[in-house]
């Protein structure tokens, strides 16, 4: 088909022209949170009825960054934050992929009945199972560099290890596996790997945009995670970034610490995903699954 | 190099029987070809004897050695698969040293094997391209390299040149028969392709329904069809076949004839015929020649006729509706409504019993 190209350039400029509206919308409210983070309360506040509320003007200054460092220790939250997210990312993925592997590759007794098991869990809400989660537990053993111990509750290991596996990401998994060519998997068993070498050599190499999607949906649940860590934290020194939003929420609401902590919490998560960008794109392209 | 040897072979999926009982013994350095239409259960029988599929009943035995049980590593054996099943994110001195890295081997050993292997296919000037930079030939080329390195006793060909243009087809049929040459290890190669079964192969294992229809050389196969459906499936054209009359026993030969069939004698080969009964009658439509009028065995009209230069293939209407191809080996113009009568050697005919009635 012929392409007329003045109707084409218009065709485009309209396109972008809607995109960048749509773009807007998105961005207004972090615009406006960067903005009011540098703004004292009572001007903050005064914005809000005009489009001032989205622009750096006026009594601009850094104090509401250092009211929150006076308020929390934001350090420490992001710290504890990105340390929590980053090992369960981590090891979601090595326990997921290795789970979907023998969904997908293995034949063993109960295989299907086990995967429809672990899909379902899918409809659980965690508010249904917090509770009972939260009394099991208290009570599991652990062993650290100082002994024994009772109770996993105030520790990162109880942030973390519930949350490694999941339904999701297994199934994420197992259907990206399942659309590997199955020649290879064939292929590399006759030339004598293991499963285990099939599992690094071949598969794993080959599972890039899953392993992306996996990690970016894994980072964006244990990042925003709030209720788990409010009720199995209460030492000051593992609480993660979203209950430190609390601390802002006192007697009297201070808007401009809170809009400073907000962004200052949102640095990781604009690192990551810059970092990951692309793979990012490619892989919700791929697969269809929406963070 | 080994000897490959299957014993009322089996396999079932479920309560489907796909292999039905499979007697196949194969010689060191045979090259073997399993042959016969989609469906027969070619595949499943080699993947079998890569291990790639549970053997249901019967014995596989490698090298002397059973090896039911066996993982696909352990049996000796490497295998190019249709879709060639080399590995995406891996260069292609990679995917050929695969079977080496997985063994452990030295790093010393590697180059040399896949400089031993790049030099028998002709592919050093490829050694650092990925896969996705390589044509189909050159894709399926890797493949066999990967297989070579390791030295197998067994190499099994899964339909290695299905996915390739016609053109390619022939280079690299000419190709897997000079690497056997050069090789001499035993091969078996499974494809649907009677040219490659005819050219490549020592033994041809024609396959219906999970069944041997019959083992032997190709021209054995060719000239001495135990039983119809080898006799149909080799050879292109393919054999016409004919619904006669026996006229007359006479020990080993029978007379047959029909309405546009003059009377001929065929011998029975040792088949059972009845007097008066039917029976089906083959030949190849190579043995057919054109004779003039009042001559000929056979009696039709031209319905079509294809000029391919060396060859001309004609398809013909016999008197009693029947359609029959004939290949003359020369470029001959046909007109469509032509009458034709043609002849051909009594003793090149095959008579075969007519399944569909009691003897």
């Amino acid at each position: 088909m012929a392409v007329n190209p003045d109707n084409y350039g218009l065709r485009l400029f309209v396109r972008y022209l809607v995109l960048c509206l749509i773009a807007l919308i998105f961005i207004f409210p972090l615009v406006f949170m960067i903005n009011s983070s540098f703004k004292p309360d009572s001007q903050l506040l005064a914005d809000t009825s005009s489009l001032r509320a989205f622009l750096p003007v006026g009594d601009i200054s850094l104090n509401n960054y250092f009211g929150a460092f006076r308020r929390a220790p934001v350090g420490l939250f992001v710290l504890n934050s990105v340390l929590v997210t980053g090992a369960t990312v981590l090891l979601s993925l090595l326990i997921c992929s290795l789970a979907a592997f023998s969904f997908a590759f293995l034949r063993w007794k109960g295989r299907d009945v086990l995967l429809s098991v672990v899909i379902a869990t899918l409809i659980i809400p965690f508010e249904t199972i917090a509770i009972p989660l939260l009394l099991l537990v208290s009570k599991l053993p652990w062993i650290g560099l100082d002994g024994l111990h009772w109770g996993w509750l105030n520790s990162y290991r109880v942030q973390i290890i519930p949350w490694i596996a999941d339904g999701l990401t297994i199934f994420l998994f197992v259907q990206y596996f399942k659309a590997l060519p199955g020649e290879l998997i064939e292929a590399s068993r006759v030339e004598g790997a293991s499963w285990w070498q099939v599992y690094y050599r071949v598969v794993m190499p080959l599972s890039g945009p899953v392993l992306a999607t996996a990690a970016i949906l894994k980072f964006l649940i244990m990042y925003n995670q709030y209720l788990w860590p409010l009720i199995v934290v209460q030492q000051e020194s593992y609480r993660p970034v979203m209950v430190g939003l609390g601390y802002f929420f006192q007697l009297n609401v201070a808007w401009g610490e809170v809009m400073a902590y907000l962004t200052l919490i949102t640095v990781p998560v604009l690192t990551f995903y810059l970092l990951l960008q692309r793979a990012f794109i490619a892989s919700i392209a791929s697969t269809g699954v929406k963070g | 190099m080994a000897e490959v040897s299957l014993k009322g072979v089996k396999k079932s999926f479920g309560r489907v029987e796909i292999i039905k009982g499979v007697d196949i013994h194969i010689n060191d350095g045979e090259f073997v070809v399993f042959v016969g239409p989609s469906g027969c259960g070619k595949s499943t029988l080699l993947r079998m004897i890569a291990g790639l599929e549970d053997i249901t009943e019967g014995i596989l035995e490698i090298g002397g050695r059973v090896v039911n049980q066996l993982q696909p590593k352990q049996r000796g054996v490497a295998m190019v698969f249709q879709n060639y099943a080399i590995f995406p994110h891996m260069t292609v001195r990679e995917n050929i040293a695969f079977g080496l890295t997985i063994a452990g081997a030295s790093r010393q050993e590697k180059q040399q094997k896949v400089a031993e292997a790049a030099r028998i296919l002709q592919m050093e000037h490829l050694l650092d391209r990925r896969p996705s930079q390589l044509s189909g030939g050159q894709r399926q080329r890797v493949a066999i390299g990967r297989a070579i390195t390791r030295k197998p006793a067994v190499f099994l060909f899964d339909e290695p040149l299905s996915n390739l243009d016609a053109a390619l087809r022939m280079d690299m049929r000419m190709e897997i028969g000079r690497l056997r040459r050069q090789l001499g290890t035993t091969m078996i190669y499974v494809t649907h392709d009677q040219v490659e079964a005819m050219t490549l192969a020592d033994r041809i294992v024609v396959l219906k329904d999970g069944q041997v229809m019959q083992i032997g050389a190709p021209m054995e196969l060719y000239h001495e069809p135990a039983n119809r459906f080898v006799a149909g499936f080799l050879g292109a054209p393919s054999m016409n076949f004919l619904n006669v009359d026996v006229l007359d026993l006479d020990g080993e030969v029978a007379m047959v004839g029909n309405q546009s069939l003059e009377p001929i004698r065929v011998a029975t080969r040792r088949r059972a015929f009845r007097k008066g009964g039917k029976a089906i009658l083959g030949v190849r439509p190579q043995y057919l020649r054109p004779v003039q009028s009042g001559k000929g065995l056979l009696h039709g009209i031209v319905a079509h006729a294809e000029r391919l230069g060396s060859e001309t293939v004609v398809d013909l209407t016999l008197r009693d509706n029947c359609e029959l191809i004939a290949a003359f080996n020369e470029d001959k113009v046909f007109q469509p409504g032509d009458a034709m009568e043609l002849t051909f050697d009594t003793p090149l005919a095959h008579l075969f019993p007519d399944e569909l009635q009691t003897h």
